[in-house]
């Protein structure tokens, strides 16, 4: 085939997320957080929500997802976002409201706003992308960073003894009855991306039913943080995080699996 | 049709936001203000006029709720006692820098730290000097009856959505347990979601539709823009102050002394010249009834006139700073106050005014 004939239309078989706006992303290369911008943006436009659609951005790397994502966005202070959507639907009872959060921005500093806007059954989208660490300071510990984990704020590796366990959000929330559909996905290869957009589609269609708290964690990569390439940071999240973190659906239609 | 009823500071208040057509309260209880959202509660405004009411799991939820729906154009309001607008205080900052037009109540309490559940103006440099981070300001109304309770609620609310800005009412506990008689304002309808989206359209986050995507966020990583930022609020500060400064001059044509008081201080001053006045001391009193905007001109022509001043406050002295600063040096001007949780006597205003000023007038 020529190129005259692949850049036809009728052969085009990929092009641009639309809602995705034409700004240089500012995630490491390598990171997974552009792919879920994309599967998140790809899920608003096929359904054709755009025009209800708001967005809660929090702080840390994806405090910037307002440039990325073309939809009304208001950025919440640090781990607030899920009292800023509660607000925000509340008010707005029939349109579809997103956040967009980080682990240390879900788990640790806005662990109280998260489990009362899930044990109140927000009608909302929780999109909590975990890579067990504080990427946008520049790589600290988080409350998901990995036992023996190093980190700039563990240094010798996370001792659990005195830092804690990771904290399984994700699990913690799915057993307030006010969750509605909790699952742990990837993006990391495309098997793993077609399943997280089928997530994000399940939690934008729950909230079409006014189901209540939607909540899809991806484990992500954070290759720079981790001071690894994007090839070896996938590789370590595989054999590392997923085990901690199993993927799958944890709570569908509100029953735990 | 208005009504005349006896109410409490809070409650007032709480009926006032309804009938202001205010679209959410989020609150959290604490002493002395949880009427507010106890009288919400029970009045169901949801059913009344579509108000959501909601209580949050804290006062940083609630501040950050209303950051939320204030976003979206919404009116929104949350109340708290000196403790929880410490806590508040962050979101106080995010609205300012976003630019969100709010309504934030302060029913005060003695502090610092757990304090009191008494009374107190201690507040005063929290409200009026920033308190939270940033290069912001808090247009600031200090109701001094329960029939101001209720009607700094719809004028707060004007002027958040005048200046997108947040806006404070700071009460205290003695103005809001306190009961008076009171005239409600008629109900005021809620805003339709139509007219929001068409009203707030350039800025609002309702939905893209048929613009542009809108943004609300206080972050501008770009210096120029950072400065152009906090600029274009300064000019916001300046314009409230042009337009939007608000007191009350009380006996001040033939006063040779001026008590500066606000709020429930202004009360109980208001009768301590009465008490002056009738010993023959002409007492005249200016009461802010914004704090932000200070009255800084009107002061600074009366120190023309007397040959001293009392700031009268429940604090160990924080609004007498900004006093000193509008006479310039012209006269003396000293504080007087209880702390504590302890409400000073009129009989005791007039002899700090006796003690402090006229026995021993040095500046």
């Amino acid at each position: 085939m020529e190129v005259i004939d692949i850049i036809k239309p009728e052969n085009k078989v990929f092009s641009k997320t639309c809602l995705m706006t034409d700004a240089n992303l500012s995630y490491c290369p390598g990171c997974g957080h552009g792919t879920a911008h994309n599967i998140a943006m790809e899920v608003i436009d096929e359904m054709g929500i755009v025009e209800d659609t708001i967005g809660v951005a929090p702080v840390g790397c994806s405090v910037l997802a307002y440039d990325f994502m073309n939809v009304d966005i208001t950025q919440a202070a640090h781990g607030r976002a899920p009292a800023v959507a509660t607000a925000i639907s509340r008010t707005w009872p029939d349109k579809y409201v997103f956040t967009y959060q980080g682990d240390g921005d879900l788990a640790a500093i806005g662990t109280a706003e998260t489990i009362h806007a899930c044990n109140r059954s927000e009608n909302i989208v929780i999109i909590f992308v975990n890579n067990g660490i504080y990427g946008m300071t520049g790589g600290q510990m988080a409350p998901t960073t990995l036992p023996g984990m190093r980190t700039s704020t563990s240094p010798h590796g996370r001792e659990i003894e005195t830092m804690g366990s990771p904290l399984k959000m994700t699990e913690l929330i799915a057993n307030l009855p006010g969750t509605y559909y909790v699952t742990r996905q990837a993006v990391h290869t495309h098997k793993h991306v077609r399943k997280a957009k089928k997530a994000i589609k399940t939690a934008f269609k729950n909230t079409r039913l006014k189901k209540g708290v939607s909540f899809v964690e991806i484990v992500s990569n954070c290759n720079s943080g981790w001071k690894m390439d994007p090839n070896a940071s996938n590789i370590w999240m595989e054999e590392n995080m997923f085990p901690y973190f199993p993927l799958g659906d944890i709570k569908v239609k509100g029953q735990l699996k | 049709m208005s009504e005349l009823r006896l109410m409490k500071g809070n409650e007032a208040l709480a009926e006032a936001t309804i009938r202001a057509g205010a679209d959410a309260y989020f609150g959290y209880p604490i002493t002395p203000q949880s009427e507010i959202i106890e009288y919400l509660m029970t009045e169901r405004p949801e059913k009344r006029t579509g108000m959501v009411v909601l209580q949050a799991e804290s006062e940083i939820a609630a501040i950050n709720m209303v950051y939320g729906a204030a976003s979206t154009g919404k009116r929104a309001m949350t109340s708290s006692s000196s403790p929880g607008i410490s806590l508040k205080l962050e979101g106080v900052s995010y609205l300012a820098g976003a630019e969100l037009p709010a309504v934030i109540v302060n029913v005060s309490r003695g502090g610092p730290g757990l304090g009191t559940i008494q009374p107190s103006q201690a507040d005063y440099f929290q409200s009026v000097k920033g308190g939270g981070h940033g290069d912001y300001q808090l247009y600031v109304l200090a109701p001094a009856s329960v029939q101001e309770m209720a009607d700094f609620v719809s004028d707060a609310f004007d002027i958040a959505f005048k200046y997108r800005a947040p806006v404070l009412i700071l009460s205290d506990g003695l103005i809001g347990q306190m009961m008076e008689k009171v005239v409600l304002k008629d109900q005021k309808d809620r805003m339709p979601d139509e007219e929001i989206i068409e009203k707030y359209g350039d800025w609002a986050t309702t939905g893209k539709k048929g613009r542009e995507r809108n943004i609300v966020t206080s972050l501008d990583l770009q210096s120029e823009k950072m400065e152009a930022r906090v600029h274009r609020l300064q000019k916001k500060y300046e314009q409230m102050e042009k337009e939007d400064l608000r007191y009350e001059k009380i006996q001040c044509d033939d006063a040779e002394y001026l008590f500066v008081a606000y709020g429930s201080s202004a009360r109980i001053a208001q009768k301590a010249v009465q008490l002056g006045r009738d010993k023959g001391i002409k007492i005249g009193l200016l009461r802010p009834i914004t704090l932000f905007p200070f009255p800084k001109q009107p002061i600074f022509e009366l120190a023309d006139q007397v040959k001293g001043i009392l700031s009268v406050e429940l604090s160990a002295g924080q609004m007498v700073e900004d006093v000193k600063l509008s006479v310039n040096g012209k006269v003396p001007v000293k504080h007087f106050g209880r702390t504590g949780g302890i409400i000073h006597t009129p009989e005791e205003i007039l002899e700090a005014l006796e003690q402090k000023i006229m026995k021993d007038g040095s500046n």
